[in-house]
């Protein structure tokens, strides 16, 4: 039975408000279930008054429960910040930690990372993803060298490219050198054997200083960054549900996606600002609301997926991400009295009377201020009754 | 009845200005002294009696109303120089610096006016912040040279906190005033000030209003000494030199005089509204202790908004220890008579409800259902005595309301802090019981974490009708089993109550016909009819289940066997409930427990409430009388005990694993360890070695497993998920295992090594604080000390985290509070922004859903083919 046919005996049956998930969802049942027509029938009309019977009431106080929900588990959440979530060789903040972090919409996060996928044509072709991981993660040049030796007695600093490495990483020995010469204006390459000198002349008197800049040279030969993209470190490269996937520390969205051979759709990362710069504000809705989840999940605490949506809604809801707290949504309450009882009172207070502000006492945290009901629930209706003479 | 005549619909905010003061006060302050010898308050003083009164046999001298009636009246203080406010400085400063210093314009052209008051009106009717929009003119508006008189500007400076500089001259406050009067009215709204409350020029002060004496009431010590409030002392040091500036400028003292005493009267003007500002030192009290000024009365946690405004203290509240009684329904709290006796419910008087308030009143408040107070229709409260209570009753009418002592079925709410969720507190009905100590049912305790080692907890009476109806309907205990976190029941049966259902429904357990009526009857249960058979411990569970009910569900203590065998379990773990008939697998944990339970959430869902707190109040008795109770249940150290045979194979498996850990160490050293991807070659060797040791306390376990019996107490609850688990039977007989230390092995201490008695360098599983010995068999002094370094760790980690995880959800809660769901469907917040179109995008609540989900369609298509097939049967 397919979707179509599902939706038909939905719409029939008058429960046309159906989400398109949950018409899916019955045809995949009926699917395993080998429903018949009738049967179907009855499902669609059982699950109908189950619906009508589970639908929120209007006044609910949906944003309470929903902090709550995700706030309560917090105190069950362990502490430790580093843990090793599927891939053993990279570290990634979890628990408590993560969950704050993105609920204040951290511009920096403490563990960027990425999964990178690949089109179907590469996604088993070992070779070229080895490549990737390469193009992809960092290496310098002090990953290539061997026989690295400084001598003081000559001011000169000469290495060996290790062939053997460069082959097995794949890197092109060509572009290498090209690089090494436009970076280091005194070597000379003979081969595979490179030497460098310094700038200062073979003085004396310098020799002090000599020696000094030969250690800077040392250094800034071994950093020379011979491939990788900006802003990603280690990559480890695994093979998972049968095709071979990419795995950073560090992360850099934009620049991963115009790679060739990408998979783009499945391809992401964890921080949500360069999501939100990359692909806008609904795919950093939807990434908060998966990294919140696999946070809580991973910890084992269930929390409803509605409860996150609101938290990822609200953060989102302006176009851009604002953060969960004074310098975000807190901060820009229309009300004083809101404000001013979260944080920095005065300044809300001071604020608020040369601007001649105006309090409707709208809101939850004015009417408990003032002692009057509060707009949600049993508050939020009211009984008019005719004024029988 | 009362109800609501009045409700404030805005409250608006604005400057005031120095006539405003002028007009609101009563009196002009001059005198620094606050009362004469004889202790009178002296006139034109800060205790002027015109200021209002606290004492109550007194009257106001300006309103004449009785003390605490009698809200206070403000006087004021003139200031011989003007005053700059502390709060405003920052916005002084912006706006000089954005204003011409001659015309007083402000430095923008024409066009861009046009186009910022455009955005700006549009802002303020659309109800947005403008603080941004404020910053980016501010930041436009600093020019070299005014637009209109071509005035050259100087650069200003702001010295914190309150010092204005112009080039490297200091401007006084009256200069600061002359500039901010000149700036003309239509400009206001380009420096953030809104033409209709306020104008520039009063942010620097030139008359202080004094409060009244209710704000800063003085307080009579025992020895008869007065002490007054700080904002008192604050007030007179302001007087002091103000009076002082005065008679120097009248006198025509030398300009540094003057000058310096104005810097006095600016700091002591500032401390008075801020003691907290940076830059400024804090005024001190004579003992050292800053004082707590306007300011400080605020902000924070402990200041008025979060304290007084955002929550209020509240009268008909009790506070006492808790502790269980099996005895009492879920719905129910066990209330001390001594509480019950104080706490009380007003009840209008009627005709039909006058003999019975009567006996209340002749009860008095010393005798439980008797009554405190009535309250007369004109307002008068009365309080009852044993002398006045037959006047009372002969005088009592209909319209009279008595308030009595609260009695079994009244309402209350009950809660424990933390309130982290909206289950911390519940309604329930009361039962007046003896002795000192809230009861309430062991099955609650989940949702308002709550145990008996001394936890304190809170009661609330209601004193509308209205809100005893709401409390019956939503906030029950009842009405909350389901958790709105995930759709599944929190509140359920604990501990023994598991591993009682274990035992009463295990397959072995049958009782004769008597012994199970008499448990029947002990579980406070209507009897059966007679099978005239023995009974089976789960047909006497059955009995509970509502007829209706059928479920298929793996129980806690299925083993996740490779192929399921399903009815042919031979664990019993496979259960089975058709029509209300437990026919196979037991109840445990995934039976009935908090959190997890299948048969409760299955009893709520389908058949509401009611139904399911009645299931919970019997199933829990049955796990106890007929489980429990009937066996005999308790456990020690005897539980863990294992023969010798085992602990030999245990320490043979350490010291393999020992040897292991070894050749791993070896294998690094000669440098023939291969490094996993991304970790260095020491990661990598403390990574294989912390699995090799945690296998082997794994194996340990296993081993010791083996020689558990079933019937071993210890492992019943263990495996039934009553308490503790198989880790800890483990850890106690055969080995406790690697102590950690932020996630990885002991390593720090002394140079290379943790401690002095191993060798330098020494990364051997004992040197790096694992454990070989059982907690059973006692540590050894280097064990004890890296389990106690774990454990520290673990408890400096609590108190980190929930003090983190209590401010983030905080944050959350206050932002989110304001979203409600509305007639639409949507999800608004108070402005009415929509934040979802659709709740969840389905409009389901998850409180009410199946986890998460509108329904189970798998286990609904079961269910739809099992009652067809019966129907047809019929």
């Amino acid at each position: 039975m397919n979707v179509d046919q599902v939706q038909e005996v939905v719409n029939r049956e008058g429960a046309d408000f159906f989400p398109i998930k949950l018409v899916e969802e019955i045809a995949q049942a009926s699917e395993r279930n080998n429903l018949t027509d009738e049967e179907l029938n009855k499902l669609v009309i059982t699950v109908k008054n189950m619906y009508e019977r589970e639908e929120v009431e209007p006044g609910e106080s949906v944003g309470t429960i929903a902090a709550q929900s995700v706030g309560e588990p917090g105190t069950q959440m362990t502490m430790r910040t580093f843990h090793y979530a599927g891939v053993v060789e990279l570290n990634v903040t979890l628990g408590l930690p993560r969950l704050i972090e993105v609920v204040d919409a951290r511009k920096k996060i403490s563990t960027p990372t990425m999964d990178i996928y690949f089109d179907e044509e590469y996604r088993n072709d070992e070779e070229f993803i080895r490549k990737m991981g390469n193009k992809i993660g960092k290496i310098t040049l002090n990953d290539v060298i061997k026989n690295f030796n400084v001598n003081y007695i000559d001011n000169v600093i000469t290495a060996e490219l290790d062939m053997d490495i460069i082959n097995e990483r794949r890197l092109d020995i060509d572009e290498i050198i090209e690089l090494i010469q436009k970076t280091f204006k005194q070597v000379t390459i003979n081969n595979n054997l490179l030497s460098f000198e310094t700038t200062l002349s073979n003085d004396e008197e310098k020799v002090q200083q000599s020696i000094r800049e030969l250690r800077f040279l040392a250094d800034k030969i071994r950093d020379l960054q011979i491939s990788g993209v900006k802003g990603i470190g280690k990559v480890v490269i695994r093979h998972e549900h049968g095709e071979w996937v990419i795995h950073t520390e560090g992360s850099n969205l934009g620049m991963v996606l115009k790679l060739e051979g990408i998979d783009i759709v499945r391809t992401t990362t964890n921080d949500i600002f360069e999501i939100e710069k990359v692909l806008g504000i609904e795919a950093a809705r939807n990434a908060i609301i998966h990294e919140l989840y696999t946070t809580m999940e991973e910890q084992g605490l269930s929390v409803d997926i509605r409860h996150i949506m609101l938290v990822a809604d609200t953060m989102t809801s302006d176009g851009v991400v604002k953060s969960i707290g004074r310098h975000g949504i807190s901060g820009e309450k229309s009300s004083v009295l809101a404000r001013a009882a979260f944080e920095e009172t005065g300044k809300h207070l001071l604020n608020a009377s040369i601007r001649g502000e105006s309090d409707k006492l709208t809101g939850i945290i004015e009417n408990v201020i003032v002692g009057q009901p509060i707009p949600h629930g049993t508050g939020s209706v009211g009984v008019v009754m005719n004024n029988k003479k | 009845m009362k109800g609501i005549f009045k409700k404030v619909s805005e409250i608006d905010f604005g400057l005031m200005s120095p006539d405003d003061i002028r007009k609101m006060s009563v009196t002009k302050i001059v005198t620094p002294d606050t009362y004469d010898e004889d202790g009178y308050p002296i006139e034109a003083g800060l205790m002027d009696p015109r200021l209002g009164v606290i004492d109550p046999g007194l009257k106001c001298r300006t309103c004449g109303s009785k003390g605490g009636e009698c809200q206070g009246h403000f006087g004021h203080i003139n200031f011989a120089r003007p005053v700059i406010h502390v709060g405003f400085a920052d916005t002084i400063h912006k706006i000089l610096r954005s204003t011409c210093r001659s015309c007083g314009r402000v430095l923008l052209t024409e066009t861009e006016k046009e186009e910022y008051k455009y955005r700006l009106t549009d802002k303020i009717e659309h109800g947005e912040d403008i603080s941004k929009l404020l910053k980016q003119i501010n930041l436009a508006s600093k020019n070299d040279k005014c637009p209109y008189c071509e005035e050259e500007q100087i650069e200003i400076k702001i010295d914190k906190p309150i010092s204005l500089v112009e080039g490297t001259y200091k401007l006084t406050a009256s200069e600061v005033r002359e500039r901010l009067e000149n700036i003309p009215e239509e400009d206001y709204i380009y420096i953030g000030i809104n033409p209709k409350v306020a104008k520039p020029e009063w942010m620097v002060l030139t008359v202080l209003p004094v409060p009244p004496v209710t704000v800063r009431p003085s307080i009579t010590l025992e020895t008869g000494e007065r002490s007054e409030d700080d904002l008192t002392h604050k007030l007179v040091d302001i007087l002091r030199i103000n009076q002082r500036l005065k008679e120097n400028m009248e006198a025509g003292a030398p300009q540094l005089i003057i000058e310096d005493l104005w810097e006095l009267l600016q700091y002591h003007v500032t401390t008075y509204f801020d003691n907290e500002s940076s830059g400024v030192p804090p005024a001190r009290h004579r003992s050292g202790r800053p004082l707590k000024t306007l300011a400080q009365r605020l902000k924070g946690k402990e200041g008025r908004f979060r304290s007084n405004l955002a929550g209020k203290r509240v009268n008909f509240s009790a506070r006492t220890v808790i502790s269980p009684d099996p005895n009492l329904s879920i719905n129910e709290v066990g209330v001390p008579e001594m509480i019950a006796k104080e706490v009380t419910v007003p009840i209008n008087v009627t005709e039909w409800n006058m003999d019975k308030m009567k006996e209340y009143i002749n009860n008095g408040p010393d005798v439980h259902p008797g009554a405190n107070y009535i309250i007369r229709p004109d307002g008068r409260k009365i309080r009852v005595y044993d002398e006045t209570k037959e006047t009372i009753m002969e005088n009592l009418e209909p319209g009279y309301t008595v308030e009595r002592h609260i009695i079994d079925g009244d309402i209350v709410l009950f809660n424990r802090q933390p309130s982290l969720h909206r289950m911390s507190m519940m309604a329930h009905e009361v039962r007046v019981l003896p002795y000192k100590t809230f009861r309430l049912n062991l099955c609650v305790c989940p949702p308002y974490n709550a145990d008996f080692d001394g936890d304190e907890m809170n009661m609330h009476v209601f004193q509308t009708p209205e809100a005893r109806a709401e409390a019956n309907e939503i906030m029950k205990v009842q009405e909350h089993i389901l958790s709105p976190r995930y759709g599944g029941p929190i509140i359920g049966a604990i501990h023994d109550h598991i591993s009682g259902a274990y035992l009463l429904t295990h397959k072995d357990t049958v009782y004769p016909e008597d012994k199970a009526f008499q448990i029947i009857k002990r579980s406070k249960m209507e009897l059966p009819e007679a099978k005239g058979r023995d009974w089976t411990g789960k047909e006497i569970f059955s009995l509970l289940l509502p007829d209706k009910l059928n479920l298929v569900y793996k129980a806690e203590i299925c083993k996740n066997c490779e192929e399921c065998k399903y009815q042919d379990c031979e664990y019993d773990a496979y259960v089975v409930i058709s029509n209300g008939q437990l026919l196979q697998g037991v109840v445990d944990d995934k039976g009935y427990g908090s959190g997890s339970g299948k048969i409760l959430d299955a009893i709520v869902k389908q058949f509401g409430p009611s139904e399911a707190r009645h299931f919970l109040d019997h199933s829990t008795k049955f796990a106890i009388f007929g489980g429990v109770m009937q066996r005999g249940f308790t456990t020690g150290t005897a539980d863990e005990e294992i023969p010798k045979e085992a602990e030999d194979r245990i320490d043979e498996l350490l010291e393999k694993s020992d040897s292991k850990v070894e050749q791993l160490i070896q294998a690094y050293e000669n440098n023939e360890l291969e490094a996993l991807p991304g970790r260095s070659l020491r990661e990598t060797l403390e990574m294989k070695i912390m699995q090799v040791l945690g296998e082997a306390r794994d194996n340990t376990g296993v081993i010791a497993e083996r020689y558990f019996e079933d019937s071993n107490s210890a492992v019943i609850m263990a495996q039934t998920g009553a308490r503790g688990s198989m880790l800890n039977l483990t850890q106690i007989a055969t080995c406790v295992g690697q102590q950690a230390v932020r996630g990885g092995r002991i390593n720090r201490g002394y140079k290379d090594r943790t401690l002095p008695h191993f060798h330098k360098g020494d990364v051997g599983a004992k040197a790096s604080g694992f454990v070989n010995s059982s907690y059973k068999k006692g540590l050894d002094p280097l064990e004890f000390f890296f389990h106690a370094m774990g454990g520290r760790e673990g408890l400096v980690d609590t108190a980190i985290r929930t003090a983190q995880s209590g401010y983030m959800q905080r944050r959350l809660v206050n932002a989110l509070h304001d979203l409600s769901v509305h007639e639409d469907g949507t999800v608004r917040d108070n402005k009415g922004t929509v934040i979802q179109f659709k709740y969840g995008e389905d409009g389901i609540n998850p409180a009410k859903s199946d986890y998460g989900h509108v329904a189970n369609l798998d286990k609904l298509i079961e269910e739809m083919r099992l009652d067809d097939t019966h129907g047809e049967s019929e």
